[in-house]
């Protein structure tokens, strides 16, 4: 019994990393209708982009040049990529970000070269005892900062005039044109915010698993995460994080081994599609009602 | 309607058979045979069904390469391990890749546009994990590749490049002559009508339920016999990770700039993708300059994603759209007034 709480509680520990990378979705839906498959190369450019100015500044400038570069992105996508494509069918957008996923992830491992690196965050990764229950710290510092960045993002999209106007943005892109909404400010704001959760997303991944080319693969991981939680809900995300890291967690260890293991890899996405199945606009989706 | 409604268009297409069948095997060295037009001829194939499905049926499909793995494997075991002949086995793969494929197909009636993106990458990895890790599917081999048997073609050994080229071109050339037809007929119609607008399609009668599994089916059974190919002839083996969530992406990316919704789209995309790492390596090797290859990989890919963005923002129906432009253009030259 202790066992499976110290599965269950390792599983809601990740899946809390999983929401990071799910919440960089969720934003740029909720902002701009765009599902962007780019989050985990950008994630993965990030990343490679701290690990390379930590080489020779401190902690803190360091993270302040990456927020630089991936403001600088956010600015060069919206001018380059989405400002041409204003008012073209969703599924266009779409594809698009899946060309600039290719492109960056080109750019990043010609820039930085296909060897992992390491990222030392100073944080001792010994699991330590509470109550019998023994819990990675590092899990737990990433879970803490997934938190501070949550209450951080809802607190920005409820309370905030711009969070307000974003999404304004996102339920009709005409009508917030009309009550004076300058849309690719807050197109640009969108995909900078995206980037910054894809900087946190690579320091937790990357102190975890080293920054390598297999954090634009954790991306893929969060799409389960999305169908779960619903596209536009930010809690959903968190929700739907929980639920695939510790259904998955607990599935691996008690339903793995009779059929050989590996149940990790699909097992969310098998869980997103019974949710497509019975409900698929998430937990806490938005349901758009459509009747043929 | 004639399926090449202009003479231009006739006469190309003969002209291009004529040059396939008669011209190629003298000009090209087994080099080239190998490895460029096989696999062009290969993954146009696949990317014809790729196009039928979201071409033709607009219905995103993130995992195509899966419904491919799934031939390869369907027609290696039913050729290696019950010694079906090699035809029948080819489209045994490509039946079952269907099967698969429409079993996948079933949420579509629910969901569309990302959700339905989400449920194919999930067939992605199920179908990744099944094949893995089920010994039955796999040999129990390393990385669960099994190699395939000597290639024996009623009762004729197929060993060299020039016999293995003959056999593809046979059977693509088929293949795109019946999907040709497919999209002109009643079922390609309702595809279209679908993409289209799939609330008046249903109105008028098209039933979604129908037209949108056989468009799954369709496509992952022209997958699956690309896949088979691809394993028969090109790689040899069966071997999954050669059909990884990255080629679904390529192959969407051929047909983003090959055009979507046309035939000869898939064969201009599949050409452009497999003739562009040749030409990225002739173009800075005339330079004189040595680059390491792993910095000209990803140079590939950083073009391949932009020319994807470039041709979704200027072009949206890819290559295809420019050279119907050109012949409309050259149907009125030099008067166009």
């Amino acid at each position: 019994m202790l066992f499976a709480l110290e599965v269950t509680i390792t599983g809601l520990l990740v899946g809390l990393m999983y929401s990071m990378v799910a919440l960089g979705f969720v934003l740029i839906y909720k902002a701009s209708g765009v599902f962007n498959f780019a989050q985990g190369p950008m994630t993965l450019f990030a990343a490679f982009a701290l690990v390379s100015f930590l080489a020779f500044l401190p902690l803190g400038f360091s993270l302040v040049g990456v927020l630089v570069i991936m403001v600088a992105l956010a600015y060069v996508v919206e001018r380059v990529m989405l400002r041409p494509l204003v008012a073209r069918p969703p599924l266009v957008l779409f594809m698009a970000t899946i060309g600039l996923g290719f492109f960056l992830e080109g750019l990043t491992q010609a820039i930085w070269g296909t060897q992992p690196r390491g990222l030392d965050l100073g944080i001792p990764d010994t699991p330590f005892d509470l109550a019998g229950v023994f819990i990675s710290r590092m899990d737990l510092f990433g879970a803490g900062i997934a938190g501070v960045l949550l209450f951080g993002l809802v607190w920005f999209f409820q309370k905030t005039r711009t969070g307000r106007a974003l999404r304004a943005v996102s339920d009709d892109h005409e009508a917030a044109l009309s009550v004076g909404i300058p849309l690719r400010r807050a197109w640009t704001i969108t995909w900078a915010i995206a980037g910054v959760v894809a900087l946190a997303a690579g320091i937790l991944w990357g102190a975890r698993l080293g920054v390598q080319f297999s954090l634009t693969l954790i991306a893929l991981k969060a799409l389960p995460v999305l169908i779960i939680g619903g596209f536009d809900s930010v809690p959903g995300a968190i929700i739907g994080g929980l639920i695939v890291g510790a259904s998955e967690n607990l599935a691996e260890v008690f339903l793995g081994p009779p059929v050989g293991g590996g149940i990790k890899d699909f097992f969310p996405y098998l869980l997103a599609l019974a949710f497509l199945w019975a409900r698929p606009y998430g937990l806490f989706g938005r349901e758009i009602i459509e009747r043929v | 309607m004639a399926i090449f409604p202009i003479p231009l268009d006739r006469w190309g297409f003969f002209t291009m058979m004529i040059f396939a069948f008669l011209v190629v095997p003298f000009l090209a060295n087994d080099y080239w045979i190998s490895s460029i037009i096989i696999p062009f001829l290969i993954f146009s194939l696949s990317a014809l069904g790729l196009n039928f499905l979201t071409g033709y049926a607009g219905q995103l499909s993130l995992g195509h390469a899966a419904f491919m793995a799934v031939g390869a494997y369907g027609s290696v075991i039913l050729y290696g391990r019950y010694e079906v002949p090699f035809l029948l086995s080819l489209l045994g793969g490509g039946l079952v890749a269907a099967g698969v494929g429409a079993l996948f197909g079933i949420p579509s009636l629910k969901i569309k546009g990302f959700y339905l993106a989400v449920s194919t990458l999930a067939a992605q990895f199920i179908i990744h994990w099944g094949i893995t890790h089920s010994k039955w599917i796999s040999g129990g081999g390393v990385y669960a590749t099994i190699d395939t048997p000597k290639l024996y073609l009623l009762g004729w050994l197929l060993d060299t490049m020039m016999e293995k080229y003959y056999l593809t071109l046979v059977i693509v050339v088929l293949f795109v002559v019946f999907g040709k037809n497919l999209v002109r007929s009643q079922i390609g119609r309702a595809w279209m009508s679908i993409r289209d607008m799939d609330v008046a399609s249903e109105i008028i009668g098209v039933s979604q339920f129908r037209y949108k599994l056989l468009a799954f089916a369709v496509s992952s059974f022209y997958a699956g016999v690309a896949g088979g190919l691809l394993a028969f002839v090109y790689y040899m083996a069966a071997n999954i990770e050669e059909f990884h969530v990255h080629l679904s992406f390529k192959l969407l990316g051929m047909i983003i700039i090959g055009g979507m919704g046309s035939v000869l789209g898939s064969f201009l995309g599949a050409a452009f993708i497999v003739l562009l790492p040749i030409f990225i390596n002739r173009l800075v090797s005339g330079w004189g300059v040595l680059f390491p290859v792993d910095l000209l990989a990803n140079l590939e890919l950083m073009i391949f994603g932009g020319l994807i963005i470039f041709f979704l923002i200027v072009e949206p129906f890819g290559l295809a759209r420019l050279w119907l432009t050109l012949k409309d253009k050259l149907r009125l030259w030099p008067f166009p007034y």
